[in-house]
């Protein structure tokens, strides 16, 4: 595949050419390696590698743009229907930190029996087919050689189509999965003992593959009425898939537990989570933990999602986690959105990068409330087990109701889930094996006659020289079978957004045009509501549709988020980019500087206390103006606007810099206004350079405002010691 | 069949027999419990198989998924799964002296069921 440079787009069609002769580059899970790490100034304990190209969180522009990485393997879950738009996303979240790209299948396609091959559209993910998914493994493939760190792809092998799956992927370099059998009969109402026949086989071929498992445990907390209830099921759950899983030859390092926080705020969040995180961990201590995010109880505020990712953040830190997913703060209101990733993934980084280190300076307690919730779980776990045994095993226990039952155990309100042994999709499709039964492929999981043709029961594919798991030529390789529904129609489509300067905002595929708006009403919910809609179609948005809303006061207000599409599209061509700031050579500015002195008074205009931002223009030790040979009068924070021109007057200066931080009612924009004002009234302006900054600060503006330049964001010392150099220079002063 | 019924809470007398017993002890016995679960569940596995385990079968021996269905189909019908699918493309490329793909396509065509139904009788 090609090479792209970082300032440009890739290229989707090259992707999706020669794919048939596309080989990864490996099919195994690839951990993080923890390894204490200097970033900047700070050694950091739990940490991995730094990545060769990165964008790091936003406050790090202050620390020297260091972007330390934990030592969890990062997930994101990326699938908006089109997998091809979802490639770009797949980008953007590598360089925030992602290492683990799930991929979630499109609605239905556990109840397939087969394959789906070629590029259909999904709904509430895609159809993950051999096409898509060589695709995405071919993209990523150079994605992880453009972030210097190894990246997971990851999808489902569950449904009636199991083993196919896991024979797909093991050949296409999947190097995660979920499988669960227990997913399939209780959630999937598939049924059971033809999903463990498919789950041993599949298994299997994960084993061969080295590809790292997920169980599928977690789904009881977001089904059961009261999710911190079914603790101790969930512990059997967990064993009963790792103990199978690992008789059946996944290494014990690749099986990893889903793990959810049970409870959420408003409950007392960690009261209840952190003992189940101590008791899970201690039995399952040969295992793996992925942690996930609670969504059960999550609602349209992405604020408060956020919070409880946060706790949950917590309590893997407090505990561990090995696989930290992150869930996105919209799955709440939509099939996840661009941006929404890229913030999941980044809370993720922010707060375990925050809690570095955290149990080297507390201990979770040994006695007390924690150990003895912690132990009443367990026992109730153990208790759990034998009653499974005493209904006459696991099918047994499941056909009773045992499971998902919204009881805390052993208290029951029989209304668990309830499957019949001989019921359910796929009922009576097993067969047993006869005594003759050969299968001539690697990874095959039980009876195999290989004896009847003297072939070596350790390598059965021999008898047809090599399966596809060997010699992967062997795989055939189907591209499109639908020409009304394929990537290639939907590209064609939204062609103008790829090869022309034509520009749409978008949320999840090119030029879906959709955008959000946020605002509040002085007014109640409902009025708020259907005054939005108005809003929306005032602003000439189509689909308008309130995602979010929260009340301020039942009278007073109503905060409302709300969606619709733009019907526009920008030309490029047509926008006015104004230049990148101009920089002089260094050597040149102190040469001037030396020949021609600068002294400038600078400070804080108002009733503003900010200090950090001027001090970072002016000292030389952040390579303020000082560097270059610029002399400065401080004169401190809430400086009158007069006192600035007064001082400047008194100490016969060259310029004023002006600090202004307060942007609210244009009180920045204002202030420049006045002390322009107040330097002509002075009759001094004509000798002076003044210009200003801050945070808000928009440069063409603060030139309207009669400053000789302004700053704004991200400015430097050299960036002002320039302008100052040159309106001298263009002006003889 | 027995079904769950309703139950209050009776922890504290279940827990008598696993209360005295260490933390260890506790995991060690969730362990052995979990065993006793999953050991009948591998052997059923073991014994068993299903289409989509057949189909896997001839994915890895280099079949496409529309082909593998064609020849999943055929065995169905006939009665052979469990003496395994690739089993029966394997008996009729051998039984024929050819490729195990040429023999495949062929059995989709159609030919080959006799010679392979019997092979099995």
């Amino acid at each position: 595949m090609k090479k792209y440079d970082i300032n440009e787009k890739m290229d989707i069609r090259e992707i999706l050419t020669d794919l048939e002769s596309y080989r990864p580059k490996r099919t195994n899970w690839v951990w993080r390696e923890k390894q204490p790490t200097q970033y900047g100034p700070f050694v950091f304990q739990d940490a991995s590698a730094p990545l060769k190209n990165y964008v790091p969180l936003p406050s790090a522009r202050n620390l020297g743009n260091i972007d330390p990485q934990p030592d969890s393997v990062i997930t994101t879950e990326i699938a908006s229907g089109r997998f091809e738009d979802d490639i770009r996303r797949m980008r953007m979240a590598a360089w925030h930190g992602a290492d683990h790209i799930m991929v979630i299948r499109t609605a239905g396609q556990s109840h397939f029996d087969g394959l789906i091959e070629g590029t259909p559209q999904g709904v509430g993910g895609i159809p993950v087919t051999r096409k898509q998914v060589r695709a995405q493994r071919k993209a990523l493939d150079f994605i992880e050689e453009e972030v210097g760190r190894p990246i997971n792809y990851h999808s489902y092998v569950s449904g009636v189509a199991g083993p196919d799956i896991a024979v797909m992927f093991a050949e296409e370099g999947v190097n995660g999965v979920h499988q669960d059998p227990q997913y399939n009969v209780l959630y999937r109402n598939i049924n059971m003992i033809r999903s463990f026949v498919d789950a041993a086989e599949s298994k299997k071929v994960l084993a061969w593959a080295g590809v790292a498992q997920i169980d599928g445990a977690h789904n009881a907390n977001a089904t059961a009425r009261d999710a911190w209830k079914v603790m101790p099921e969930l512990l059997v759950q967990h064993a009963i898939n790792s103990k199978f899983s690992e008789k059946i030859g996944i290494l014990p390092e690749n099986i990893a537990l889903s793990t959810v926080p049970p409870a959420a705020t408003p409950a007392p969040d960690l009261k209840l989570n952190l003992p189940y995180a101590v008791a899970l961990r201690e039995f399952f201590s040969d295992y793996k933990m992925r942690a996930q995010m609670n969504t059960k109880y999550m609602d349209s505020s992405t604020r408060e999602a956020t919070v409880t990712h946060v706790l949950n953040l917590l309590i893997s830190k407090l505990t561990s986690a090995d696989i930290q997913s992150t869930i996105t703060p919209d799955e709440g209101r939509n099939v996840p959105w661009h941006i929404y990733n890229i913030e999941a993934c980044d809370t993720a980084k922010q707060a375990m990068i925050g809690m570095d280190d955290l149990l080297s300076m507390v201990e979770l307690k040994t006695e007390g409330y924690l150990a003895d919730k912690k132990r009443d779980i367990q026992e109730r776990a153990v208790l759990y087990f034998e009653e499974v045994l005493e209904y006459g095993g696991y099918f047994e226990a499941v056909e009773a109701g045992m499971f998902v039952d919204s009881g805390e155990y052993p208290q029951r309100n029989a209304d668990g889930i309830a499957r019949q042994i001989e019921g359910g999709v796929g009922a009576n499709t097993t067969v047993k094996r006869d005594e003759r039964y050969f299968a001539p492929v690697t990874a095959h999981y039980g009876y195999n006659n290989t004896a009847q043709y003297d072939v070596d029961p350790a390598n059965p594919s021999e008898a047809i020289d090599g399966c596809t798991l060997e010699k992967p030529e062997k795989i055939i390789f189907i591209d499109e079978l639908d020409d009304t529904d394929n990537v290639y129609l939907r590209m064609d489509e939204t062609e103008k957004y790829r090869s022309t300067p034509a520009l749409k905002p978008e949320v999840e595929w090119l030029g879906d045009g959709t955008v959000t708006v946020d605002l509040f009403f002085p007014t109640d919910a409902r009025t708020a509501e259907a005054a939005a809609l108005k809003a929306g179609a005032n602003m000439n948005l189509v689909d308008v549709e309130v995602i979010h809303k929260e009340v301020l006061h039942p009278s007073e207000g109503t905060r409302i988020q709300f969606k619709g599409k733009v019907q526009f599209d920008i030309n490029i061509d047509e926008l006015i980019i104004p230049d990148e700031p101009e920089i002089m050579e260094e050597d040149e500015l102190r040469a001037f500087i030396k020949e021609r002195p600068i002294l400038t008074v600078a400070g804080t205009v108002g009733q503003d206390e900010h200090s950090v931002g001027i001090r970072e223009v002016l000292d030389i030790k952040h390579g303020g103006v000082e560097k270059y040979g610029i002399k400065y009068e401080y004169l401190g924070t809430s400086v009158p606007i007069e006192k600035m021109v007064d001082a400047a007057i008194e100490l016969n200066a060259d310029a004023i810099m002006m600090s202004t931080i307060i942007s609210h009612d244009d009180t920045h924009y204002k202030n420049m206004k006045k002390l322009v004002d107040y330097a002509i009234e002075k009759g001094v302006r004509d000798k002076l350079v003044i210009v200003s900054g801050g945070t808000q600060v928009t440069p063409e503006i603060a030139v309207q405002n009669g400053m000789d330049a302004g700053f704004g964001r991200g400015t430097k010392g050299i960036h002002v010691a320039t302008a100052m150099v040159n309106s001298i220079k263009e002006r003889g002063l | 069949m027995k079904k769950v019924i309703e139950r209050n809470d009776d922890f504290q007398t279940r827990r008598e027999q696993v209360k005295n017993l260490s933390d260890a002890e506790l995991k060690a016995r969730f362990w052995e419990l979990a065993e006793k679960v999953v050991d009948p569940l591998l052997d059923l596995a073991k014994e068993n198989t299903s289409a989509s385990v057949e189909r896997s079968i001839l994915l890895r021996m280099g079949f496409s998924s529309i082909e593998a269905q064609a020849i999943i189909d055929g065995v169905v019908d006939r009665g052979l799964l469990k003496f395994g699918a690739g089993h029966v493309v394997y008996v009729a490329a051998k039984e024929k002296g050819i490729e195990v793909r040429q023999a495949g396509l062929e059995l989709i065509d159609g030919a080959h069921w006799d010679l392979v139904v019997n092979y099995f009788a």
